[in-house]
C-alpha cells in the first residue's frame, strides 16, 4: 500500500515537474492521470513493468481507496466557503440563482449533446 | 491532567490533530446518513459537512487559518486522487475508447454553455462586473478556477465560493434531473455532472454508478483544459 502510494505520488510530482517547467496551462496532477495510466498500458504490453506497485491489484485497490472518499477531500474548501458567507449575502440571491439556473443548464446541454452524438455515431455504424 | 480546562482546550485547539479528528469525524457521521438514506441527494456528504464544521468553528471562534493546518492533511488528497482517477479510466477503457467522439462533441457544447450561461445570466440579473468575472469559470476545479480568475484580476475568494456552490448544486440535482428526462445512459449522465460541477458532481458520480464516475472524472479533467483557454475568449466576446 505504500509502495501503491508512493507510485500515485510520484506521478503527480512528475506531472506538477512536467507542468512547470514546460509552462503547460493545465493541473499537474491531470498530467499525473495520464502517467499511471500510461503505465498501467504498458504494464499489459510489457511483463517485466508487473512488479512492486503495479503487479496484482496493488495500485488499483490503493487508487480505489482513494476515490471511495472523494467527497471528504471537498470538506476542508468547503468550510472555507461558510467562512465567507458575507460575500454571498453582499449578492443576494441573485447570485445563487444564477449559479443554479447555469448548473441546470448546463447538465442539460451536456447530456443533451451526448446522447444526439453517441445516437448519429451508432447509425453512422449501422448504415454502411 | 490540566488543571484548567480552558489552557487544555487552547492547547489543543491550536493543534492540528483536533482539526483533523473534527474534519473525519463529521465527514464519517455525514456520510453514514447519506449511506443510510440511500444516498439521497440531500443527504449530500460534502455539504452537510461543511456548514456542521462551519458552525463549529463559529461558535468557538476558531479562524480557518487554524482549521485549515489541521484539514490540510485532508485537501492534500485531492491531487492524488485525481491521478488515481487513471485506475478506473483504465479498467473501464474499452468504454471509454468507444464514446471518444461523443464526449468531445459534449466537451465542447458543455464548456462553453457552463461559461457563457452564467456570464449572460450574471449581466442580466446585474451583478457588478468583477463578480460577473469571478463567476465566470465556476464550473472547474477550484484551484484551476481560482488561477483563471486571478488572471481576470478579479476576486478569487470569490470564484471559490462560486466554485463549491457549484459542485454542490450539480450534486444535488443531477439525479433527480436524470431521472426525471428517463436517461439511463450512465455514460452521458456522469459527463454531464462532470462538465458541470467538478469534483464534486465527480464524486456523487461515484456513488451513484462506477461508469457515472469514470466519465465525470474524464469530463472533469478535460474541462479544466478547455475552461482555461475559454473564459479569456468569452469575457472579450460577452462582456463587451
Amino acid at each position: 500500500m505504500i509502495a501503491s502510494f508512493s507510485l500515485i505520488l510520484l506521478c503527480q510530482l512528475a506531472g506538477e515537474a512536467l507542468v512547470r517547467g514546460l509552462g503547460l496551462p493545465m493541473p499537474g496532477p491531470v498530467i499525473g492521470l495520464m502517467l499511471l495510466l500510461l503505465l498501467l498500458l504498458l504494464r499489459d504490453r510489457f511483463a517485466v513493468l508487473a512488479r512492486g506497485p503495479l503487479q496484482g491489484d496493488s495500485v488499483e485497490s490503493t487508487s480505489r481507496g482513494l476515490l471511495t472518499n472523494l467527497s471528504l477531500l471537498f470538506v476542508p474548501a468547503g468550510v472555507g466557503v461558510v467562512q465567507k458567507l458575507d460575500l454571498i449575502v453582499d449578492h443576494g440571491i441573485a447570485f445563487l440563482g444564477v449559479l443554479a439556473i447555469s448548473v441546470l443548464i448546463t447538465l442539460l446541454v451536456t447530456v443533451a449533446t451526448f446522447l444526439l452524438a453517441s445516437r448519429l455515431m451508432t447509425r453512422g455504424q449501422q448504415s454502411p | 491532567m490540566s488543571d484548567n480546562p480552558f489552557s487544555l482546550w487552547v492547547y489543543l485547539s491550536q493543534s492540528p490533530l483536533l482539526w483533523l479528528t473534527v474534519t473525519l469525524l463529521v465527514y464519517a457521521i455525514a456520510d453514514a446518513v447519506s449511506i443510510w438514506t440511500h444516498r439521497h441527494p440531500l443527504a449530500n456528504p460534502v455539504l452537510h459537512s461543511m456548514w456542521i464544521i462551519g458552525v463549529f468553528l463559529k461558535l468557538t471562534n476558531t479562524s480557518y487559518t487554524t482549521y485549515f493546518g489541521g484539514a490540510q492533511f485532508v485537501h492534500f488528497l485531492l491531487g492524488p486522487a485525481t491521478v488515481a482517477l487513471a485506475v478506473p479510466l483504465y479498467e473501464n477503457r474499452k468504454v471509454v475508447a468507444s464514446a471518444i467522439l461523443p464526449m468531445l462533441v459534449a466537451l465542447a457544447a458543455g464548456s462553453v454553455t457552463a461559461v457563457a450561461s452564467v456570464v449572460l445570466l450574471a449581466e442580466a440579473a446585474g451583478l457588478p462586473r468583477e463578480v460577473v468575472l469571478s463567476m465566470a469559470p465556476k464550473s472547474v476545479t477550484a484551484g484551476v478556477a481560482m488561477g483563471i480568475s486571478e488572471s481576470l484580476h478579479a476576486d478569487p475568494s470569490l470564484t471559490a465560493v462560486a466554485v463549491i456552490l457549484t459542485g454542490i448544486m450539480g450534486a444535488i440535482t443531477v439525479t433527480p434531473l436524470m431521472n426525471w428526462m428517463g436517461i439511463t445512459d450512465f455514460r452521458a449522465r456522469g459527463f454531464a455532472v462532470g462538465i458541470a460541477a467538478h469534483g464534486i458532481g465527480t464524486a456523487r458520480a461515484f456513488q451513484v454508478d462506477a461508469v457515472a464516475g469514470v466519465f465525470a472524472g474524464i469530463a472533469m479533467s478535460l474541462n479544466a483544459l478547455v475552461t482555461s483557454l475559454l473564459v479569456p475568449l468569452a469575457v472579450t466576446f460577452l462582456l463587451r
